[in-house]
This record gives C-alpha cells, sequence and structure tokens, in this order.
C-alpha cells in the first residue's frame, strides 16, 4: 500500500478513537468540564499530563534541535523534566489542597485581590495563546504535507478536530482522550527509535544504543563515530557543542524548568486528582511516561544525524564519487524538497551534494582543493528530523505512518490542554469571578465554549499569518509563565508574609522585563517590523549577558521574586485570615473535591 | 500555628530542600558546569557529563519524585495530618 493512502488510515483511525471517547465522556457539569470531576486515577491522571505537556514541540521539533545541536540542546532534555520535580514538591500538592479550579482563582485568593486575580489572568492567557499558535501551526504543516493539501487547509481541518472535542468533551473528554493519544504518540516515537538503534548499535534499547558500539564490527562507539562524521566535514563536535554560552545553557535550563511548574495547563492537571497524596504521585506518574520519550529522544537524534551524514557522504571525504550523487538520491529527500524544508543547489555542478561547513575556514579551505564550492545543502530544517528519520532510515510505510499519527496526537493533545486553560480563565475567573458571580452554570459552560471558539479563532489566525514563528515560539510560551506564574505562586506557599501588592508588582515586572527582551528581538506582540520600535543605539541581539531571548524567561522570573520582596517588605502584612488559609494548604488533611466557592 | 503542623512543615522543607540539593547537583552541577571533567570518566561509548545531561539527570528526577511522594506518605501518617 503506498505511504499516502496508509497515512489516511492510521490518521484517521485515531482520530475516531479520539473524537468517539470525546463523545462517550461528553462534560455535564462545569465541574467535570474543568477538572473531570476530581475521579482521575493518578497514574492515568499521569499518562494524561503526559500527553498534554508533550506537544509538537517535543514530539516533532525536540529530536531534530538535539541532531544538530548535540550536547546543547541538553537544556531542553533537563528543562523539559528537571521542572516536573519543582512541580511535584513545590506546587502540585498544595494547589491540590486548596481545592480550586484555576491558577488565577488561587493567586486571586492568597493575594486577597481581584487585581492580582486578574493580572494572573492576563499572564496566563499571554503564555498560553503564545504557546497553543506554535501548536496550531505544526498541525497545520503536518496535515499539508501527509493528506498533500495547501497549508491554510491542513490548518482548518486541525482547528475543526481540536474544536470538536475540546469544545464538546472539556476536561473529562480532554483527559481520557489524552490518555489515547499518549499511547498514540509514544508508539510512533519508540518504534522507528528501536528499529534504528537496532541497525546501528545491535541495541533494540535506544537508551543503550546512545552508549553503545557501532554495529558494523569497527569496535568505535557511536558518540566517537558521529563526533568523528561531524568534526570531518568541519562541524562542531557533536558531544562537546555549547547552545551560545555555559551560561546561557544555564539560564535556558532554568528557564524552561520552572516554566514547566508555571504553565497553567499543566497544573490544573493536579486538581483533577482525588488526593493530595495523589498530587505527589501524579507527577511523579507524569514524569515516568514524559522521561520515555525523552530519554528515548537523545539516541533519536543522534542516529538521526549520523544516517543523515552518511547517506550524503558516503565514502571518503575528498573522493569525487564518495558524494551522494542528487540523480539517485532516496526518496524521501525529493519528498522533503517539495515542502520547502529541505534545500539543494549544486553549486559546483558536479550533480553530486557536498555538505559541509563552510563557515569554517579549515574545512572551507580543505573544500576548495576538492573542487567543492560551498554546502550545497542550504537547508536542512529542524523540524523534519522526527517525521524524515524513519524514511532514512528505509522503515517500512507503516511506521511513518504511525510517525505521522503520534506527531498531531501530540500537537493536538497539547493545544486542546492549552485551550482549556484559556478558556477556564476567561469563563471562571474573568466572567464569573469579577464580572457576574451569579451566573448559572449552564451559562458559565457556555461562555467557557464561546471562549474556547474565540481562542481557537485567534490561533487560527495567527497560524494562518505566522509571524515567523517555530520551536522558538514554545520557549517564549515557557519564559512568559516562568517570569509571571511560577514566582508567585511559589512564594504564596512558602513565603506567608508576601502580600498582594508584592505578588501584583513581582508579576507585573517580571512579565515585562521578558515581554521587552522577547519584543526588543522578535517585535511588539511579534507583529514584523515593530522591533526597531524598542531598540536603542547599538542594540545586539542577547545584550544581556549573551542570553538568548529564548532563554531570558529565568531573568525575568528572578526580577519578579526581587520586586515582589522588596514591595511587600514596604507595605502591610497578608490578613491574619490569609495567614491561616497559607497554614492550612501546607497539611494534606481535609482536602475535599475541588469547589468553585 | 500549632505546634504539630509547624514541625511537619519543617520536615517537609528539610526533605525538599535535600532533594532539591541532588536535583541540582545532577542537571546544572553535573550536566552543565561540571560536564568537560566529567566527559573524561566514560559511561559506554559517550563522557558522563553529556550522559548526565542527556540521560542520567531524567533518570535521578524520576527517583527524586518518587521517594517524595512515598516519604511525604510517611510524614503524613507520623505527623497525624492524612486524608484517611
Amino acid at each position: 500500500m503506498d505511504l499516502s493512502t496508509l497515512t489516511y488510515i492510521v490518521v484517521g483511525a485515531t482520530f475516531l478513537l479520539y473524537i468517539g471517547i470525546a463523545i462517550w465522556a461528553r462534560a455535564g457539569s462545569t465541574g467535570e468540564f474543568y477538572v473531570a470531576g476530581k475521579g482521575v486515577h493518578p497514574v492515568a491522571n499521569g499518562m494524561a499530563t503526559a500527553a498534554d505537556w508533550m506537544s509538537a514541540a517535543s514530539f516533532i521539533s525536540m529530536a531534530g534541535l538535539i541532531a544538530f545541536n548535540g550536547y546543547g540542546a541538553s537544556v531542553f532534555l533537563m528543562g523539559w523534566t528537571g521542572g516536573y520535580v519543582l512541580l511535584a514538591m513545590l506546587l502540585a500538592p498544595y494547589l491540590r489542597k486548596f481545592g480550586k479550579f484555576t491558577v488565577p482563582e488561587f493567586i486571586g485568593e492568597r493575594f486577597y485581590s481581584k487585581g492580582a486575580r486578574l493580572v494572573a489572568v492576563i499572564c496566563l492567557i499571554l503564555a498560553s495563546v503564545t504557546y497553543v499558535i506554535g501548536q496550531m501551526k505544526g498541525i497545520g504543516v503536518a496535515f499539508s504535507r501527509f493528506l498533500e493539501t495547501s497549508y491554510e487547509q491542513g490548518l482548518f481541518i486541525g482547528m475543526g478536530i481540536v474544536f470538536i472535542y475540546a469544545v464538546l468533551g472539556g476536561m473529562k473528554g480532554i483527559t481520557y482522550t489524552q490518555i489515547a493519544q499518549y499511547i498514540v504518540l509514544i508508539f510512533a516515537y519508540t518504534i522507528p527509535a528501536v528499529f534504528i538503534s537496532l541497525n546501528i548499535t545491535g541495541n533494540p534499547l535506544p537508551q543503550l544504543g546512545l552508549i553503545g558500539t557501532m554495529a558494523d564490527g569497527s569496535g568505535i562507539s557511536m558518540m566517537d563515530k558521529l563526533d568523528m562524521v561531524v568534526t570531518d566535514l568541519g562541524f562542531k563536535e557533536y558531544s562537546t557543542q555549547l547552545m551560545g554560552s555555559k551560561l546561557n545553557m544555564f539560564v535556558y535550563t532554568v528557564s524552561l524548568m520552572i516554566g514547566t511548574a508555571g504553565l497553567p495547563h499543566v497544573i490544573i492537571r493536579f486538581f483533577t486528582v482525588p488526593k493530595v497524596a495523589d498530587a505527589r504521585s501524579s507527577a511523579a506518574w507524569a514524569l515516568v511516561f514524559i522521561a520515555i520519550l525523552y530519554t528515548t529522544a537523545p539516541a533519536v537524534g543522534s542516529m538521526a544525524r549520523l544516517n543523515l551524514m552518511n547517506t550524503i557522504q558516503t565514502g571518503p571525504i575528498g573522493e569525487a564519487t564518495a558524494n551522494l550523487e542528487y540523480a539517485k538520491a532516496p526518496q524521501w529527500f525529493y519528498n522533503w524538497e517539495k515542502t520547502g524544508l529541505l534545500k539543494y543547489e549544486d553549486k559546483n555542478g558536479d550533480g553530486r551534494i557536498q555538505y559541509y561547513n563552510d563557515k569554517n575556514p579549515e574545512m572551507a579551505a580543505k573544500a576548495e582543493a576538492f573542487g567543492w564550492k560551498g554546502n550545497e545543502m542550504t537547508k536542512v530544517d529542524r523540524d523534519i528530523m522526527v517525521l524524515a528519520n524513519p524514511e532514512i532510515a528505509g522503515l517500512p510505510n507503516w511506521v511513518i505512518a504511525i510517525v505521522v499519527a503520534g506527531g498531531l496526537a501530540a500537537a493536538l493533545s497539547t493545544a486542546a490542554g492549552l485551550l482549556l486553560a484559556i478558556a477556564s480563565a476567561v469563563s471562571h475567573d474573568v466572567i464569573k469571578g469579577m464580572i457576574n458571580p451569579e451566573i448559572s452554570e449552564k451559562n458559565e459552560l457556555m461562555a467557557s465554549r464561546l471562549s474556547m471558539v474565540g481562542a481557537i479563532a485567534a490561533a487560527g489566525y495567527f497560524g494562518l499569518y505566522p509571524p515567523g514563528f517555530a520551536a522558538g515560539t514554545v520557549a517564549i510560551a515557557f519564559g512568559l509563565a516562568a517570569s509571571s506564574i511560577f514566582p508567585v505562586l511559589m512564594m504564596g506557599i512558602f513565603n506567608k508574609g508576601m502580600n498582594r501588592q508584592g505578588a501584583i508588582a513581582g508579576m507585573i515586572a517580571g512579565i515585562s522585563v521578558t515581554m521587552f527582551y522577547v519584543f526588543q528581538e522578535k517585535g511588539i506582540l511579534f507583529i514584523p517590523g515593530t522591533a526597531e520600535i524598542l531598540q536603542w543605539e547599538g542594540y545586539t541581539k542577547s545584550w544581556f549577558m549573551g542570553i538568548s531571548v529564548n532563554a531570558f524567561g529565568a531573568i525575568g522570573a528572578l526580577v519578579n521574586f526581587i520586586v515582589a520582596i522588596v514591595v511587600s517588605k514596604m507595605t502591610a502584612p497578608p490578613p491574619q485570615h490569609i495567614q491561616d488559609l497559607v497554614e492550612d494548604i501546607r497539611v494534606p488533611k481535609g482536602a475535599g473535591a475541588a469547589s468553585a466557592h | 500555628m500549632d505546634n504539630n503542623a509547624s514541625k511537619y512543615w519543617q520536615a517537609n522543607v528539610r526533605l525538599v530542600s535535600i532533594l532539591l540539593v541532588i536535583w541540582f547537583v545532577v542537571s546544572y552541577g553535573f550536566g552543565i558546569i561540571l560536564a568537560e571533567p566529567l566527559n573524561a570518566i566514560k559511561i559506554g561509548g559517550v563522557g558522563l557529563g553529556f550522559w548526565f545531561a542527556q540521560n542520567g539527570s531524567i533518570y535521578v528526577f524520576l527517583g527524586l519524585c518518587f521517594y517524595y511522594a512515598s516519604q511525604m506518605n510517611k510524614l503524613d501518617k507520623q505527623f497525624g495530618v492524612s486524608e484517611d
């Protein structure tokens, strides 16, 4: 069966499954809509959290980032897992004990202020919408590539699917759908990884393949081989190359970790478990399911890179026949060329492909002697690596079809979770909490669904006219969450003396400096051409200690902490009943089901 | 705050502090700051610093989360603040 028919069948079958589950688990009350009526087992909740968490960025982008950044990409691996440790120990159990529906609701009550709640809602929406745009774009690209439609049509199909199960199902539907999506995506990720690890190292476990030796009988380790192959062509040594500087890697990791712990769509997962003890174990289980993918990713990235290099450079460097002949390139090469994500230009007119680092002067000099006229792989988009990997390794078509289904599962589940967080912030925090507290449950549910529709439309609009972002956008979303939500949640629990004024000032200061730094490079609200307005004479990218915009959330968080503490010291301490509340959330005893009041 | 609850909280904070020190050491310490010297030690075919950054720290994170969950359950019972 040909690839596109097979892809239709596999993707179609998984979608029917998701929609079926969403209809079966339709939410009847606001409690079920927001937090699945609290009846979800910790292991099941952990699995759903993992699907919610692992987006197109984890599934499609990350291994590609690892493939091309080597050691430097460790920031994503540590950052997107280490945050769970913070979540499990610093936030989840206490927020569960507090027993409300949304993150702004906690902030509003803890800081006895509607203003604080409103600021939290704004921060939440900024971070979530930034994140969801990236997912929508991922969905659009994947659909258009594999269903052979235009990007716009792909995006509309994706919006329709998200609409059906997120809007109808609510949290209960989403939780069960996400369990199915986790199973699809983890199979899709690990099957090709096992095949490829077996091919290259003879070890079926990718985690062991990563540290294993080549199966070609040379006795050399896979990593040494890869380091050799890439450095021979003038690229940086895989196992030691940095992302920016060491300091940047450090700060980047901090930013992703605390962003993980501050993203509202992940936090609300821990409101869905029955008990405080379950919130703790649920976070641990979520990390188990995430770790299966995350510990596989380094093997996928390194082996994909090795396969790619070896496919193009087939023999000793410099020999005329040792470079792949374009006319004899494998089919995947032409397929991805069509998408524009892979570009080849025959600069020296020999009909063969030379792929090397022409920016490395030593290598450029050598290449000149070989009669090479520059790197001919003029574009290798990192995001294609996971999708192209099974094709590069020559795996059967059914594996490729499953990978597509897995990528879509990852993107859709995260988009749905984010939409839910946005919807509950608007309907529960703004409409019910501030505008009309007397709203009936039915109308609140309606408002919630309408705000989801609004969010889908907004994300679709930005997805249609993407202001030039992809994986970086996701990191920025983390930075926004890291600099606003995480610090106030943590101080709300661990610092009894933190008051309303401190929390509000901290959130505003943290997210403002982060947005300023980001917009200075990317444009105000990412609108092209507006970046210059914020730049001063002699502005350079990453001007602050060489820290990149994607990593800046950690600095924003630091500003948040400092401002909040200074302001709280200068103003009146929180009233006694708030201090009692903090003491109450610190002990598990007496946690009932979550309630609206 | 009554005496029992404050002792429970102190025990909790102590546990979390110890676990977060380990969390910091394996990721930021072994994976980033000390990566070069550690890379002289090999685990299979890769340097130890590289391994901690890409695989090892994640395994430790998992251990930390489960250990925390089980120790907290013990503390809950010990101080009589458990939910059941």
